[in-house]
């Protein structure tokens, strides 16, 4: 049997941030994960440090993300002088690309909608044609323009999440693959989880498990409403560097790669690709980039985002026990990578702490979607 | 090193640019194996390094499964020449790392 | 409307092909060869090396010349990028485009086994089968080579170069003594099996008359800077070594099952083979009703077994889309099965005869390169095993192995092998790489042109 102070259920992004936090913090952790062929999000991703636009209709989350953006780089570097793995953090921007004058326009309301009740500022810089063609002479004459944000960055998801896992175990953490949780319940004063490889046990747990959560958080009575929504993405071939930054829906890796990717459908579990959409993103990629009509792709795959009703986080904690001092906390986000420096600091520190901060509490509790 | 069967009859060769310089290769023969008698070989290096460098590559398998034996054909970057054939005016760079994508070519 | 659609116009696919036409189903055959043939068969309608190649491979030529005559829509140039229930996405000599039909059937063969050792990546080493292909396709040789490896094939080769007066420097023959005893185990095959070992024999002695050096070796690495400068082996505890600027290495064929993986059909892992393979019937039908697989691609079996199995596909499909009944082939399917049983009878004893060394399938030295596209070594591999890293899947992220160009075709059967030798679990447990399409790479260009009103197109 398995058996720890805290159990993080689930070793993607997110769950791994958390289990490296606590294990930095002393804690005795151990992470359930599932094996080799599980619905990974972490996996599946562009690896966007992405800030601009998001949260615009939820000033809470902006700042989150704001602030998460700011303490990146020094994650990647605490993360790499523990580990020795580079996670290809890069902060040079990204322009969000507008095919239309509309959309420009459009993009300009959002933009300054994001930045009227925040605490934490977002630069931008709406760019004409004009203006991009001399930032990334490449772009086609099909794009309008686009909203450049300097705050905005890229890591190499497979690294941070290796890296996670590596400095997780270095701290004495524990992780445990093939070991995906069944069912949860109260059991003394802890937890008792059914594995695929036998019984685990703890006094804490975190639901860290991506879509998972939405059989396992019931369960305990807690928020389980997360469902996927499917994104396709395609990557291609190393070729020399031509993308100085990132963009919304192309981005260059450090290893010359693009990955392309900007769908967003609603298809159940189902990891596969369909021609109509992969197509429609070939050409709007062409479109932005018209050389790129000869990088040649490798690999396509659909990719399952973590959705709440309202697309923004959820942190959820509740106590269980005679005396409701055995914690389960619910952790429900869509963007495991941009968040990673608040999963691993100071959301690690409150769970550590057995008690989540009253503005976390207040902004992003499930409670805001009961009616 | 390869050569051409002596016993074989001998191809009609057709003018092809490699590297930049005019050549003949044998009309009709799978380019990776007219690259390979006419010397061009390593063909590329690869876009990874390694600890040493980049490494030196040459076609492996000449089925269309490995792909060392990517060149570019008339502008169009990673092309197996192990599926291609040579042709009249065809003009041929070996690559060094990861292909240059630039520009419209369609 | 098309009511199926076969990959490969080697001797599965022609056969499958002709036998669909006969019961009246409008076939499309797309390859991405230029000419109809397959691997055993590549070029077979020339006959300037009829002397050389021997007369298994003119075999081939009537079903080649058949096939061209059957009238059978023949797409040529064709290399098919993505299989799936929406379609058959290929690039062919006008671009890209998509075809839909009620069946698809697969019939795209065997590859070569890679064979990870020291040295292996170096300009200068090759498969035998390159060789071969070079040798059919373009009259090309590599006089003085080593050869390296094991299996009937290997000899073939050799013997092929020697009747074209190709100068052969050393065949180093690495098939395990243990081998030839437990081989003989298998009493069904092996009486039927000594035919082939005979024929072997007769290649063997063919090689030896000629002069060329054979030698039993325990094992070997390929060394030199910039490509191949030497062999470096061990014969009975003794190291020597021969200079050569080309070894051409082989350890048999697996199923190239990169089209099956990517529509996401089950697969099992066969250990006589070593190698993964669709699970299908013996009509070939995978769990999915609309996919088929025949020939090489679902278990090594050679030329005659795979038109066998092609006819049989072919007439399952027939039978599926109710255009012949039941009865109608039960007869010509009885028939069919009894000589693919036949034809298989010698299977088990071939498998186990060369069973490759251990050592040769999962390399055992930290630095050999396991990925050739990514540079990724077997020290890189343990080391994310030693981090719990639970599979293929996650090795592929943790490492980049399997990213490359030619999509974890190479490192892939290695993989999971390297893997289950470190974790004590068997390869089946292990898993493989999830493939995705498209699994040949294509350019955006070439997927966006899948999107132009793929309905019109496909009639
Ligand atoms: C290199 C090599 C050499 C061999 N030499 C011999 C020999 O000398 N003697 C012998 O008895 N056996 C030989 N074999 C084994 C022999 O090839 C097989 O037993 C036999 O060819 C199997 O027939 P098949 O129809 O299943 O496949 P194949 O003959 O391999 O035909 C498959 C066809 O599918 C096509 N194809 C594959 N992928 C795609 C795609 N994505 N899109 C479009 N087309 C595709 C290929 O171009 C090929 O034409 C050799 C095998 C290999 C790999
Ligand atoms: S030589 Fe292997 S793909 Fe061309």
């Amino acid at each position: 049997m398995t058996s720890h102070e805290f159990i993080i259920i689930g070793g993607g992004i997110v769950g791994a941030a958390i289990a490296e936090g606590l294990a930095r913090q002393g804690k005795d952790v151990g992470v359930l994960d599932e094996g080799d062929v599980a619905i990974r999000a972490a996996r599946g991703n562009l690896g966007n440090v992405w800030v601009q636009g998001k949260g615009a209709a939820y000033p809470a989350y902006a700042d989150l993300t704001r602030q998460a953006a700011l303490d990146w780089g020094a994650l990647a570097e605490r993360l790499q002088a523990q580990t020795g793995i580079d996670i290809h953090f890069r902060a040079p921007g990204a322009v969000y690309l507008c095919f239309t004058d509309a959309d420009l326009e459009n993009r300009a309301a959002t933009m300054r909608q994001a930045n009227e009740k925040t605490a934490i500022d977002n630069p931008y810089e709406m760019l004409d044609h004009a203006a991009l063609a001399r930032m990334i002479p490449q772009i086609g004459p099909d794009v309008a323009g686009g909203s450049f944000s300097a705050m905005d960055g890229t890591a190499n998801p497979l690294y941070l999440l290796r890296a996670l896992i590596q400095s997780t175990q270095m701290q004495g953490g524990a992780y445990y693959p093939d070991s995906g949780v069944t069912t949860i319940r109260e059991y003394a004063d802890g937890f008792e989880m059914q594995t695929a490889k036998g019984i685990a046990r703890a006094r804490h747990v975190v639901l860290g498990a991506g879509l998972g959560n939405a059989t396992l958080a019931p369960q305990l009575g807690m928020f389980g409403g997360v469902r996927p929504v499917r994104g396709q993405i395609m990557v291609t071939e190393r070729m020399q560097p031509f993308l100085p930054c990132g963009t919304n829906f192309i981005r260059q890796t450090v290893e010359g790669g693009c990955g392309i990717g900007e769908s967003s459908e609603e298809a159940g579990f189902d990891t596969g690709t369909t021609i109509d959409i992969l197509a429609e993103t070939a050409r709007r990629a062409t479109r932005a980039f018209p050389h790129l009509a000869h990088a040649r792709i490798v690999r396509s795959w659909g990719a399952l985002r973590i959705m709440t009703a309202d697309g923004v986080p959820v942190y959820q904690m509740k106590g269980f026990g005679p005396d409701g001092t055995s914690k389960a906390t619910v952790v429900s986000v869509h963007s495991g990578v941009t968040l990673a420096p608040f999963h691993c600091d100071a959301l690690a520190r409150q769970i550590g702490a057995l008690a989540l901060e009253p503005d976390i509490v207040k902004s992003f509790s499930a409670e805001r979607f009961d009616v | 090193m390869f050569e051409q069967l002596k016993t074989a009859t001998p191809l009609e060769t057709v003018n092809v640019t490699l590297d930049g310089v005019a050549i003949t290769l044998p009309k009709g023969m799978t380019l990776a194996a007219a690259l390979l008698v006419h010397g061009a070989y390593p063909l590329r290096t690869s876009p990874v390094q390694g600890p040493d460098g980049p490494k030196q590559r040459a076609p492996y398998c000449m089925m269309g499964v490995c792909f060392e034996c990517l060149v570019e054909i008339d502008g169009k970057p990673n092309q197996q020449s192990c599926l291609a054939q040579v042709r009249d005016g065809m003009v041929v760079n070996r690559q060094d790392g990861a292909p240059d994508i630039k520009g419209d070519r369609t | 409307m098309i009511d199926l659609i076969i990959i490969g116009a080697g001797p599965a696919g022609m056969t499958a092909a002709l036998t669909a036409q006969e019961c009246g189903l409008k076939v499309v055959v797309l390859d991405e060869q230029l000419r109809p043939g397959g691997q055993i068969y590549r070029n077979v309608l020339d006959t300037s090396k009829d002397t050389i190649l021997g007369p298994d491979y003119f075999d081939g030529r009537t079903l080649a010349q058949r096939f061209l005559a059957s009238g059978v829509d023949y797409r040529p140039g064709a290399q098919v990028w993505r299989i799936d229930d929406d379609g058959v996405c290929f690039t062919g000599p006008d671009g890209a485009s998509i075809l839909r039909a009620r069946h698809v059937l697969l019939a795209v063969g065997a590859m070569e086994r890679p064979v990870p050792t020291r040295g292996w990546t170096l300009p200068g080493v090759m498969t035998a089968g390159a060789a071969q292909i070079m040798l059919k396709a373009s009259g090309v040789v590599a006089p003085n080579a080593v050869f390296i490896g094991s299996g009937p094939l290997l000899f073939l080769i050799v013997a092929q170069y020697l009747r074209a007066g190709v100068a052969v420097k050393a065949v180093l023959e690495t098939t395990p003594r243990g081998n030839y005893a437990s081989a003989l185990r298998h009493a069904g095959g092996a009486l039927r099996g000594w035919r082939y070992v005979r024929k072997g024999m007769g290649m063997l002695s063919e090689i030896r008359r000629a002069g060329v050096r054979i030698e039993k070796i325990d094992s070997y690495t390929l060394a030199g800077r910039d490509h191949l400068e030497t062999v470096d082996y061990v014969v009975a505890g003794q190291a020597r070594q021969i200079g050569c600027d080309t070894a051409l290495i082989h350890q048999g064929v697996i199923p190239a099952v990169q089209a099956s993986l990517s529509s996401g059909c089950a697969h099992d892992w066969n250990a006589a083979q070593v190698a993964w393979l669709p699970k299908a019937d013996a009509s070939g039908r995978t769990d999915k009703d609309w996919l088929r697989v025949a020939g090489d691609c679902r278990g090594i079996a050679g030329a005659l077994s795979a038109q066998l199995s092609g006819e049989l596909a072919a007439l399952a499909i027939a039978q599926d889309q109710n255009r012949v009944t039941a009865d109608e082939i039960a007869a010509r399917t009885k028939r069919v099965r009894a000589k693919l049983n036949t034809d298989n009878a010698v299977r088990p004893f071939l498998d186990q005869l060369y069973l490759p060394r251990p050592d040769l399938l999962a390399p055992t030295n930290d630095d050999v390169t396991i990925c050739r596209c990514e540079l990724v070594t077997r020290g890189q591999i343990r080391q994310a095993v030693s981090e719990g890293c639970p599979g293929p899947n996650q090795m592929k992220a943790f490492t980049r192995s399997g990213m490359g160009p030619c999509q974890g075709r190479m490192c892939g059967p290695v993989v999971t092998q390297t893997m289950a030798a470190m974790t004590g679990l068997s390869p089946a447990a292990v898993g493989h790489y999830r493939i995705r399409s498209p699994f040949r790479p294509v350019t955006l260009h070439e997927m966006a042109q899948c999107a132009e009103a793929p309905d019109q197109k496909a009639t």
